[in-house]
């Protein structure tokens, strides 16, 4: 209270603060080898002010007094220099005063679980990939994260969270001549993280999956190559939907980069506000949803870092491009209020509009029917690279692992699988999605935006789809 | 800043606390500010101050590692007690070479007063000449103008104290119509070495240059790539294949080709941290000096950097490239890359090539394929078709799938003046010049 205080002395028209204490154990074994074992906490507060149409903002790791007065007349400070270069009056719409306390609902809070039980649980997946021959490298890991946080603003808003991130995952690399293959589990980069506990690691057994990851891995190092430069039909898994909801719908719909704030760095979009309610995103099974209420989602809190209520929005309704991730500055631009996307990485970043949890709604497929169904085609699992233009049109990625479907059924391994397109084409070719019992909340803790980088972590719940007439294998 | 003899202050109150355990203490202080346009105007205006702390704590060969930025009494205990226990609960290492004894170390000059204390209006008057000049032009100016600095302080039980400070600076702007862009960036730790009224009319010159793009089909071309682009080219073989770990590991591209020609004569890259002409840092996060390794010299594979972990595995001295501690698992890394000029200038390439494209910039590259350093990605903020040595028209963007060795296999000319740019991510700076290539494979384009 003493920075906004000062903040409005100093003739700020709005100023908001947050103080975060965030707190991460990390643990990876390599080859039967502790890589890492390793704490790590990070406290501080940022100010935020608008003075005069102008943002400034400043942040600190002492929460002195003293500091917290120095860093609120630097973020004042800031905002006047702001104003050299300002453009009209920023409106921020009706004001936040929302009050109240969230934390992470979890079974087994995995700071409690005793490090020797955790490397014991590596040691074994570790192990167990090694036992399978040709195997190069093998890494287990997991993570947790835990992060209190304040935040007021000068409206009257106070809340306070703590949200609780677990994850881990395993993954086995083979190397024989001039082929290096890759698998991982439960997704792609060893990476799976959920808002949750202990007991969300403990249900994806990484020691039970460790033998058929590493075999894959050598399994795909004789592989037959992805056919190269054809059009066919693709049923992604659901881990790489995720992603592909993530670069080709989440990142688009950032109001944020619609209206430029991102074009020298991340980019624009090519979602401009006039195809908002009247452009065909998709076909009419594809059903795209924002919120930060699902469980497990890595996009699920109490209030975003505008102090927003959690919520759920459409973005893509049958197919129709519906809304938009905003904040509440760009939602009264369009005459809406914001959808609680603002979110910060850490004390020392201001938010910015970020992904929640982007989901790909379920259909109405079986998997195994939906196989069945495709003559000819190829499944791709588990993303491998990943790379999309700066408007979100034309992507192209790589997976760790494909199968050939022929006649309704998996057929031979196929490796360096790779498929390109362009974002509404693609989606308007999705004539399939599998139903709720294969939908999985995916967690990404590695998207990246933002100057300074900002790292955050995003949720997509995603069941595995067809597309038709997709170009694969860009390969030779 | 914490200065010099607050650093030892907290080291030695770290190394007290370890009651004669080995330990490596690695205090890094950022004190930065940034300032961010879009739309001709300032949108984002930011600063912030933290100073990290990290551990590695021993005993024998089990080692914990904790980090903290609390500074007081009580946040320094907890540190050690925190890297004591994961020591405790992690079985021995037994790769682990020990601790490096003091060394003799390079100073290097890497500081800068006045950019230490560019102020908040400085920075938004940079940032105000180029976006009078795009709204002149009727164009958008967007991009980002840093000021900072730092310190870094490796400490040990071995008696290892060295203490280095450094200032950053940077401007980048991206300037567009609504059909065309151009961008134009320079790093340098003294920010009177920036001059953001010609960066930014190189930008405002490529957008006006740039309307009307013309959609070419995808194939093979030959390219005149802005150093922009060899920076990528550099930070992407650097991720796949410059260290010692992926190298051991057997997933570099130069697995099996260390003394071999794999690029062009006119290919040489080193690594150089005592180079004022980079962004200098005279030893690495264990406190070993920085050598300079030549990695590719004359096209030849001379082998990758090494820090004392996979040195000692592979049985070669450290190079003085181990990250910081928190990053130990990613193995050494090549901070201070350079490429060797040459003696054409871009419009000399231009005017070299009967067809082909000029390219200002790579974006979103990702490796497809590590063993060759295949990598996918687009063009952005400026593409240009090139005939009879000539830009004749703009192009719309394209995707290229490319191996990044065979691209400086096939390199025809190399620039005569290099540049600094310094990476978003892991700060890794590159001195480069513009490259021509033959035969560069673009495989998309979009809309």
């Amino acid at each position: 209270m003493r920075a906004l205080d000062l903040a409005e002395r100093r003739g700020a028209q709005y100023a908001d603060v947050r103080m975060v204490e965030h707190r991460t154990e990390g643990i990876s074994v390599k080859d039967g080898v502790v890589e890492g074992l390793s704490s790590s906490e990070t406290q501080g507060m940022g100010v935020r002010v608008l003075l005069d149409g102008a943002w400034g903002f400043a942040s600190s790791r002492d929460l002195t007094n003293a500091e917290v007065d120095q860093i609120t007349e630097h973020a004042v400070e800031i905002a006047r220099a702001s104003q050299l270069v300002s453009g009209e009056k920023v409106d921020l719409g009706p004001a936040v005063t929302s009050q109240g306390t969230y934390q992470t609902p979890y079974e087994i809070d995995p700071f409690s679980v005793a490090l020797e039980d955790k490397l014991t649980l590596l040691m074994n997946a570790d192990a167990e990939m090694g036992k399978v021959q040709g195997v190069r490298t093998h890494r287990a890991h997991v993570t947790a994260q835990k992060e209190h946080k304040l935040f007021a603003n000068s409206e009257g808003a106070y809340t306070e969270q703590t949200l609780l991130e677990t994850g881990g995952g395993i993954q086995a690399t083979a190397v024989g001549g001039t082929e290096i293959q890759v698998r991982s589990y439960p997704n792609a980069f060893a990476r799976q993280q959920v808002t949750g506990g202990w007991e969300e690691l403990l249900g994806w057994d990484l020691p039970g999956n460790a033998q058929r990851v590493a075999s894959e891995a050598v399994a795909l190092l004789t592989a037959d190559p992805c056919p190269s430069n054809i059009t066919t039909t693709l049923i992604l898994g659901g881990s790489q939907l995720a992603l592909q909801v993530h670069e080709s719908c989440g990142h688009p719909t950032e109001l944020d980069r619609v209206f430029g704030s991102e074009a020298a760095y991340a980019g624009t979009s090519f979602l401009t506000t006039e195809k908002l309610g009247n452009f065909r995103y998709g076909s009419a099974v594809v059903n795209l949803t924002a919120d930060s209420v699902r469980p497990l989602g890595l996009g699920t809190f109490g209030w975003d870092d505008e102090g927003v209520p959690a919520q759920s929005t459409p973005l893509v309704k049958d197919g129709l491009f519906v809304g938009y991730l905003m904040s509440r500055e760009t939602a009264a631009k369009l005459g809406r209020t914001s959808n609680a996307c603002m979110r910060a990485s850490g004390w020392n970043r201001i938010p910015i509009i970020r992904m929640v949890n982007v989901s790909l709604e379920p259909g109405t497929w079986n998997f195994d029917n939906l196989v069945a169904d495709t003559e000819d085609g190829i499944y791709m699992e588990s993303n491998r690279s990943w790379s999309i233009d700066d408007r979100r049109y034309n992507f192209q990625f790589g997976t760790e692992i494909g199968y050939e479907i022929k006649h309704g059924k998996m057929g031979r391994l196929l490796r360096n699988c790779t498929y390109t397109g362009i974002t509404p084409e693609f989606w308007n070719s999705c004539d399939a999605v599998c139903n709720a019992d294969h939908w999985v909340m995916w967690g990404t803790p590695n998207c990246g935006k933002g100057q300074p980088a900002q790292v955050a972590h995003t949720g997509h719940g995603a069941a595995p789809a067809r597309f038709r007439n997709v170009k694969v294998g860009v390969l030779k | 800043m914490i200065e010099e003899k607050d650093a030892h202050k907290i080291t030695d109150t770290i190394l007290k606390r370890c009651q004669g355990n080995p330990a490596e203490i690695n205090v890094m202080t950022n004190d930065s500010a940034l300032t961010r346009f879009a739309n001709n105007i300032i949108h984002q205006n930011v600063a912030e101050r933290d100073t990290e702390v990290t551990l590695r704590f021993f005993i024998g060969k089990q080692i914990g590692t904790a980090s903290t930025n609390r500074l007081d009494e009580a946040g320094l205990e907890e540190l050690v007690e925190h890297a004591r226990a994961n020591a405790k609960a992690s079985p021995p290492d037994p790769n682990y070479p020990g601790l490096p004894a003091p060394q003799t170390y390079n100073r290097v000059a890497s500081w800068d007063d006045a950019t230490a204390s560019y102020s908040p209006e400085k920075r938004a008057r940079a940032v105000e000449i180029v976006c009078k000049l795009a709204a002149e032009k009727g164009l958008n100016a967007s991009g980002a103008i840093t000021t900072g600095s730092g310190e870094l302080v490796v400490a040990n039980s071995q008696g290892v104290f060295t203490y280095h400070t450094q200032t950053n600076a940077d401007f980048q702007t991206v300037v567009m119509s609504n059909d065309s862009s151009g961008r134009a960036q320079e790093s340098a730790w003294k920010v009177a070495d920036l001059d953001a009224e010609s960066l930014g009319k190189q930008a405002i010159d490529a957008a006006m240059r740039g309307h009307n793009p013309v959609k070419i089909d995808p194939g093979e071309y030959t390219v005149v790539l802005e150093h922009y682009v060899t920076e990528d080219l550099l930070g992407s073989l650097n991720f796949s294949g410059m260290s010692a770990q992926a190298v051991n590991e057997g997933r570099s591209w130069m697995n099996d080709r260390i003394g071999q020609q794999l690029m062009s004569p006119q290919v040489s890259i080193w690594d150089d941290g005592l180079d004022t002409s980079g962004s200098p840092l005279p030893f690495d996060f264990e406190g070993v000096p920085k050598q300079r390794v030549d990695i590719v010299r004359q096209g030849v594979v001379m082998g990758p950097v090494y820090d004392r972990y996979t040195g000692a595995k592979m049985g070669k001295p450290s190079t003085g490239h181990a990250p910081p501690i928190n990053f130990r698992g990613f193995g050494p890394l090549a901070l201070n890359l350079f490429m060797a000029p040459g003696d054409k200038s871009v419009q000399d390439m231009i005017a070299s090539t009967e067809k082909g494209l000029y390219i200002n910039r790579f974006w979103y590259t990702r490796i497809v394929h590590p063993r060759e350093c295949v990598m996918t990605g687009m063009t952005r903020d400026g593409v240009f078709m090139i005939e009879n040595g000539e830009l004749t028209f703009p192009v719309k963007n394209l995707r290229f799938t490319m191996s990044y060795v065979k691209a400086l296999d096939n390199v025809e000319a190399v620039g005569k003046e290099a540049h600094l740019i310094v990476g978003e991510f892991g700060g890794i700076s590159s001195h480069i010049p513009a490259l021509k290539v033959n035969g560069f494979m673009f495989t998309g384009s979009t809309v």
